[in-house]
């Protein structure tokens, strides 16, 4: 009995006796990072502690002058436990700033951390429109340094238009980033006088779409998807081997230079959209590709890209801040005063704390690039949308006034 | 028994140093105990259907999920349950548990172990569905954020009063379960669990017995389930999900079931590598792994049969020791 007595208590005494909170440092400068580092996105999660890593590296760990404690916690993909890493790190590493979140869920469940701990969180990848929308009075510690689902793709509803495409099918992940995506490219898209004639909702995770595939319409001129991690790999190849030729257009995910590599040749020539390529044939992108490459030994996609964005973005508010945190409210009034060179290109704050940035219409073709031998699969930019707001050209009022995208909005008016 | 007297006394000794000592350990270290508290209702829930009645249910995330999601829902939509109505949440929450359980539990009781199990698991998957697919209600993928705890003079948003009100409700759920355990109801379970055609035998109407620990269960997982939407102040449907279930099953398991003590250190030991180990070393699933995969080999009675074992091994001979293993500690 005693033993049992013992053990409770032991196991109780070392829980608790392991929690003593780190003091203080003088000048440094602590951000927290949360990114699934297990589970099933934890390739991601690399990615995204990659792209942050390699900038302090490349600056000898300091940002703005003040030393980085970098710190990072594994959310497992969950926003569960993103909200309790993020608790972690503001209660007892006491971080000046928390960065990351993939999923637009656990950019949900973060972003109220930040307003109950008062505690900036910079969304470096989560997308989830509301945040920086409908629902940002809630948040007064929250920016966002990446994207929202639907700003790429209103452009390219406008370019699919361009392209003379009448009829489209939508067809794209059941959650909430899909139709977020789908929505701002059938906004578009039928504003400009397409119309999307059909919408397919595949669950997320599908690996067969032999029911999806023949119950596609034959008279659309063009196909949108959005197909997230194993669904991007095969869903062309699916419809393809189907004897559909129908053009895709879709969203940057997708083809998505983290999917890319493991893509066959059947992607040739498919278009999609994101605020990121590898392929974009700049000085700057092109020595952060090869910078990257010769340290991973791969191709940085948009996680990477935006983490390490964001870390050069703080790194010069920092620096306008002469080094010390000036809290999170001030710090982001010197985040949306940068107008920040990115490999990604010009990138800056509009006043929903959403990025105002380029987005580039891509098509995937097969050739060497960047004085690299091998023939490979590059994410050709074919039109630059440049500084593109979360807004498109609907104005805020106007765009803020329409629900949040979803999968009964915009309603699909041409289907049968 | 004297034996009994001592085990509680030495369950609330541990509690009132528990309770004790995680306020003075820094606020981490408070919303973690916070979080495994809630959750150790859920697993203690299960319990009763492992440990006690003998039935692995595969679903009690559904009840969970639930309570969590109505807390949710009435804050976020009507702005119910934010003060002193919180309490009538608690209410409904394990209301609502009990009435899914009372639904499900028509389709599941009829069936015994495996099927039970896959029953059970199809029904739960049943609920998430739900609650990924009900974008008006659920938020979808995205889930649901609440803004802030309730307050009743009671400030719930402070994370101490917050655990030492969790605290209490986990107390006294383990107090109430360890009444029904003790009750001639609670016997009759066990009965079930040993022998359920004897007991049939004897008259019992073994269906309703087990229809009526289904549905208590159900209850404390929508208790479990409103303290852990505050606790999070998010819901999605990741709380629904199977993982939950599993997880809630697999803790009364490492604990040793049928002791409800065993659900609780089950809980902490899992928490604690999950959310505290993690955040000091990558490798924590192995430990995690690890400490599964030798309780089941080495330990078929989970963490509680330690005792049994050592004093098996240091004074054979004895029957007391002998006699231990061979039944579960009740």
């Amino acid at each position: 009995m005693a033993i049992k007595l013992q053990k409770v208590l032991l196991g109780s005494c070392l829980a608790l006796g392991l929690a003593s909170t780190a003091p203080a440092g003088a000048e440094e400068l602590r951000i927290g990072f949360i990114a699934p580092v297990t589970g099933i996105f934890a390739q991601v999660g690399k990615d995204m502690t990659d792209g942050f890593q390699m900038y302090l590296d490349e600056h000898g760990g300091k940002l703005g002058g003040a030393d980085v404690k970098f710190i990072v916690e594994d959310d497992q993909g969950k926003p569960d436990a993103g909200v309790t890493k993020a608790k972690k790190l503001v209660l007892q590493d006491h971080v000046h700033m928390f960065i990351g979140g993939l999923l637009a869920s656990t950019g949900y469940a973060l972003a109220p951390v930040s307003t109950a701990e008062k505690t900036l969180y910079i969304s470096s990848v989560s997308s989830a429109d509301d945040l920086t929308q409908r629902q940002l009075s809630k948040y007064p510690y929250f920016m966002r340094t990446s994207w929202t689902s639907s700003l790429p793709h209103q452009p390219l509803g406008q370019w699919a238009c361009d392209q003379g495409y009448k009829k489209a099918i939508v067809i794209s992940a059941d959650y909430a980033f899909g139709y977020e995506t789908a929505g701002g490219f059938q906004k578009m898209f039928e504003d400009c006088g397409g119309k999307v004639i059909q919408k397919i909702w595949p669950p997320l995770g599908t690996k067969d779409f032999g029911p999806y595939i023949p119950t596609m319409k034959a008279d659309a001129d063009v196909i949108f998807t959005t197909m997230v991690g194993p669904m991007a790999l095969q869903f062309p190849k699916q419809l393809r081997g189907a004897g559909n030729k129908t053009p895709i257009v879709g969203s940057g995910v997708s083809y998505d230079e983290f999917v890319l590599p493991f893509m066959g040749d059947e992607v040739i020539g498919d278009v999609s959209a994101l605020h990121y390529s590898a392929a974009i044939d700049t000085p700057a992108n092109q020595a952060f590709v090869k910078a990257y490459r010769a340290k991973f030994g791969k191709v940085p996609g948009y996680y990477s890209e935006n983490n390490y964005s964001t870390a050069m973005w703080i790194d010069k508010a920092m620096q306008k801040a002469g080094g010390k945190f000036p809290g999170p409210e001030e710090f982001i009034k010197l985040m949306a005063s940068i107008k920040l060179d990115a490999p990604r290109g010009p990138v800056e704050l509009d006043d929903m704390r959403n990025p105002i940035e380029n987005v580039y219409i891509k098509k995937v073709e097969k050739k060497k690039m960047f004085g690299y031998d091998k023939d490979e699969l590059w994410n050709t930019v074919i039109k630059t949308y440049p500084k593109v707001s979360q807004f498109w050209t609907y104005g805020k009022e106007k765009f803020l006034a329409q629900p949040v995208y979803d999968r009964d909005f915009p309603p699909c008016k041409y289907c049968e | 028994m004297v034996n009994q007297r001592i085990k509680i006394a030495m369950v609330a000794a541990a509690l009132v140093a528990f309770v004790y000592v995680v306020p003075q350990s820094g606020s981490f270290v408070v919303l973690l105990a916070t979080r495994a508290m809630a959750f150790a209702i859920l697993a203690m829930s299960v319990d009763l259907l492992l440990g006690y009645t003998g039935m692995s249910s595969m679903g009690q995330a559904a009840y969970f999920g639930v309570g969590a999601y109505l807390t949710a829902v009435l804050a976020t939509k009507f702005h119910f349950g934010m003060g002193w109505d919180f309490w009538l949440v608690v209410v409904l929450g394990i209301l609502i548990g009990a009435a899914l359980a009372a639904v499900f539990g028509l389709f599941a009781i009829r069936a015994g172990g495996v099927y039970f199990l896959m029953i059970t698991l199809a029904l739960g998957q049943c609920v998430w569905g739900l609650a990924y697919r009900w974008n008006s209600l659920t938020g979808g993928d995205n889930g649901i954020n609440m803004s802030g705890r309730p307050n009743f003079g009671l400030d719930l948003g402070n994370e101490v009063i917050f655990f030492y009100l969790v605290f209490a409700f986990f107390a006294v759920s383990m107090a109430l379960m360890y009444v029904l355990v003790r009750s001639p109801f609670g016997q009759s379970l066990a009965g079930i669990r040993e022998r359920e055609l004897r007991m049939q035998i004897l008259g019992y109407n073994t269906w309703l017995h087990k229809y009526i620990a289904f549905i208590i269960a159900g209850g404390f997982g929508g208790l479990a389930g409103v303290l852990w939407a505050h606790t999070n102040g998010h819901v999605s449907p990741e709380t629904v999900v199977l993982t939950t279930s599993v997880d809630s099953l697999l803790m009364v398991v490492l604990g040793g079931a049928g002791t409800l003590v065993g659900a609780t250190i089950g809980t902490a030991i899992v928490f604690g590598l999950r959310e505290y180990l993690s955040t000091l070393v990558p490798w924590w699933q192995y430990a995690l792994g690890g400490v599964y995969v030798l309780t089941i080999l080495y330990l078929p009675m989970g963490l509680m049969g330690i005792p049994s074992r050592l004093r098996q091994r240091f004074s054979q001979g004895k029957d007391e020791g002998s006699k231990k293993l061979a039944t579960k500690p009740s």
